[in-house]
């Protein structure tokens, strides 16, 4: 089987219809509900968060067959996660798409967990901290990016969480848990 | 009767009809005519009598009064005047003016040195065109002169004083001022005669035309009637004469009035037959399955003459949905319009291409319209058609690339989207996988 890096690809990414956007209603749905999954999967293993749509994002193109998507079915993929609340454009111009490869509640309940953990109630962090300071390594958190970061703790804030507060840096806010 | 003092007299049967001469024939009859003469104040009353026109004299019969009738000689006839269009003329009633040679006392006389004119008032329902051209018609003719050459010179004798020798003399007398007079009318008279002839011609080509043209409407209608108020089991012949007449007007240029909804006009019913056998054998040469372009081209070259329009041939083939043929037209989605043999089936067809799209090289690289031509033995743009229709029944994916535009046999049907890495053993996708994966 094919590999993108460590990835494992399934099969189906060397069947060339798989890089043409299919008229037929049944069989483009199909299609449309694999990418997603693909895609989902890629950046789920890989930590990616952000697909720049112009950009050479490994998963539009195979070389092995000789081709990749359009900007038109790239953009039809991207919107069919954005329609299921598992992605988010970042522009009106469609040209990046945050990918929610876990959800922003999904987020909120590991930040919830890591704070158990690692028995944070009742402390205070600064937002860097809990993406890449040690108590994250290993965690999903590590290395999350910043904006889903910081919507996740606005969801805790609003159910009474923790509270957010600006820092003594302009840049970097702080965090504290609730007991 | 008063006309004896100006008019010849002519005699007439017990039952009031003319005694004609020796070879004079009737031309035309009028009823209501007054005859009227301008200059001679004591010209007599003859008012709505009857007017024979014959070869040889014009006759006014009084009907109500059988006790003979008056006659002009057409012989005595000098010069008819043409008929007046004017606008008062139209309010009037229709009349026809001409000459008459007459003796020094009025009296009408066919070597008088005189002339004198009279006036046929038409108050009938006549056509005084058809009179008036016929009237030239017999005065030109000059029958009656004929008839003097054969004899009864007594008659020309008695009117002319007896003096006369030699029935030999045919022609008027040429001498003197009515001489010089009489040529140079005569010379008018032959160039008018002519035109006079060449709209003759006319008149009587579109008279005809008009009695034509009713005939074709008269038709038409009685066509229509018998067509709605029949049921279509009628009897036979009533059937058959009708689409005799169908066919005739069609042959003229009439389109047949009969509806779609019945049988069609017979010309398209027996070009839609033909059409079924003349198709057969390209289609079995084509595959089973021919472009209607196509069909239009070799038809029309088979004919030779007497091309087809294409919309005949269409007209044609929605026929066959009306007999028992085995061809039929089919229209694709794509608007490619195909004449196939009823008993093709597109099931078959797929089950073809799903076997070409099984094959080990087909699972590496896909098929194109032209390895599906080969395959199905038929043109490559019909194939394509079938690729397209394949491809919308689930059967085919497309891949477009920059070599071109091919099909795949579908595989997605296999794959579940919760477990991508899930190859069924048995299945399209565990085929293509196998075929795919395979060294080579």
């Amino acid at each position: 089987m094919q590999k993108l890096g460590d990835f494992k690809l399934p099969h189906f990414f060397n069947y060339p219809p798989y890089f043409t956007l299919q008229p037929v209603k049944d069989t483009r749905q199909k299609q449309v509900q694999l990418w997603k999954e693909l895609i989902l999967d890629y950046c789920r293993t890989q930590k990616i968060f952000v697909i720049g749509l112009e950009d050479d994002f490994p998963l539009f193109s195979n070389s092995a067959i000789e081709r990749s998507l359009s900007h038109e079915a790239r953009d039809i993929f991207l919107s069919g996660l954005v329609s299921d609340g598992r992605a988010e454009w970042m522009d009106k111009g469609h040209k990046k798409c945050l990918i929610l490869w876990l959800r922003i509640q999904d987020w909120a309940d590991c930040i919830l967990r890591f704070v158990k953990d690692n028995g944070l109630e009742d402390s205070v962090m600064t937002v860097e901290e809990i993406r890449s300071g040690i108590e994250s390594r290993g965690t999903e958190l590590h290395g999350m990016h910043r904006t889903v970061l910081m919507r996740a703790l606005r969801m805790l804030e609003q159910k009474g969480k923790l509270a957010m507060f600006k820092g003594s840096s302009a840049d970097d806010e702080g965090v504290k848990f609730s007991a | 009767m008063a006309a004896g003092k100006w008019l010849p007299s002519a005699q007439l049967t017990s039952s009031g009809r003319p005694v004609l001469l020796p070879g004079e024939v009737e031309c035309s009859t009028l009823s209501s005519v007054d005859l009227e003469c301008e200059e001679n104040s004591n010209f007599p009353n003859f008012k709505s009598g009857v007017l024979i026109l014959t070869t040889h004299r014009i006759l006014w019969i009084d009907e109500t009064n059988n006790k003979g009738a008056a006659s002009i000689p057409l012989g005595a006839v000098t010069h008819i005047f043409s008929l007046k269009k004017s606008i008062k003329a139209m309010f009037g009633k229709p009349k026809v003016r001409f000459q008459v040679s007459a003796a020094a006392d009025g009296r009408v006389d066919e070597k008088g040195s005189t002339s004198i004119v009279i006036t046929l008032v038409l108050r009938g329902k006549s056509d005084p065109d058809v009179f008036y051209s016929r009237f030239w018609e017999v005065w030109r003719s000059r029958s009656w002169e004929v008839l003097n050459i054969a004899g009864d010179s007594d008659s020309r004798l008695e009117r002319s004083g007896g003096s006369m020798e030699g029935s030999s003399v045919v022609r008027m007398p040429v001498v003197g001022i009515s001489g010089i007079l009489r040529k140079e009318q005569e010379l008018w008279e032959s160039t008018d005669k002519s035109l006079q002839d060449a709209f003759q011609d006319l008149n009587a080509l579109m008279s005809k035309a008009k009695e034509m043209v009713m005939l074709a409407e008269k038709m038409r209608l009685k066509l229509l009637s018998g067509s709605t108020s029949q049921a279509n089991a009628a009897n036979d012949d009533d059937t058959g004469s009708k689409q005799e007449m169908q066919d005739w007007l069609l042959s003229v240029g009439i389109v047949s009035p009969v509806t779609k909804e019945s049988a069609g006009a017979l010309y398209h019913q027996q070009l839609s037959r033909q059409l079924a056998d003349f198709v057969k054998l390209p289609l079995e040469k084509a595959g089973g399955m021919i472009a209607l372009i196509d069909v239009y081209c070799l038809f029309n070259r088979a004919r030779g003459t007497e091309l087809i329009s294409p919309e005949d041939l269409i007209q044609a083939c929605a026929l066959w949905e009306k007999f028992d043929v085995p061809v039929m037209l089919r229209k694709f989605e794509s608007g490619v319009m195909v004449i196939q043999n009823k008993s093709h089936s597109d099931e078959e067809v797929f089950a073809r291409i799903k076997s070409l799209a099984l094959r080990p090289n087909a699972l590496w690289t896909g098929i194109n319209p032209s390895d599906a031509a080969t395959t199905l033995g038929i043109a490559p743009a019909l194939a394509k058609e079938h690729l397209l229709t394949a491809e919308s029944q689930g059967l085919l994916c497309r891949d477009i690339s920059p070599e071109g535009f091919r099909f795949f046999i579908n595989v997605f049907k296999d794959i579940e989207p919760n477990n991508i890495y899930l190859v069924k053993e048995h299945g399209i996708y565990g085929t293509w996988v196998s075929a795919t994966t395979a060294p080579g």
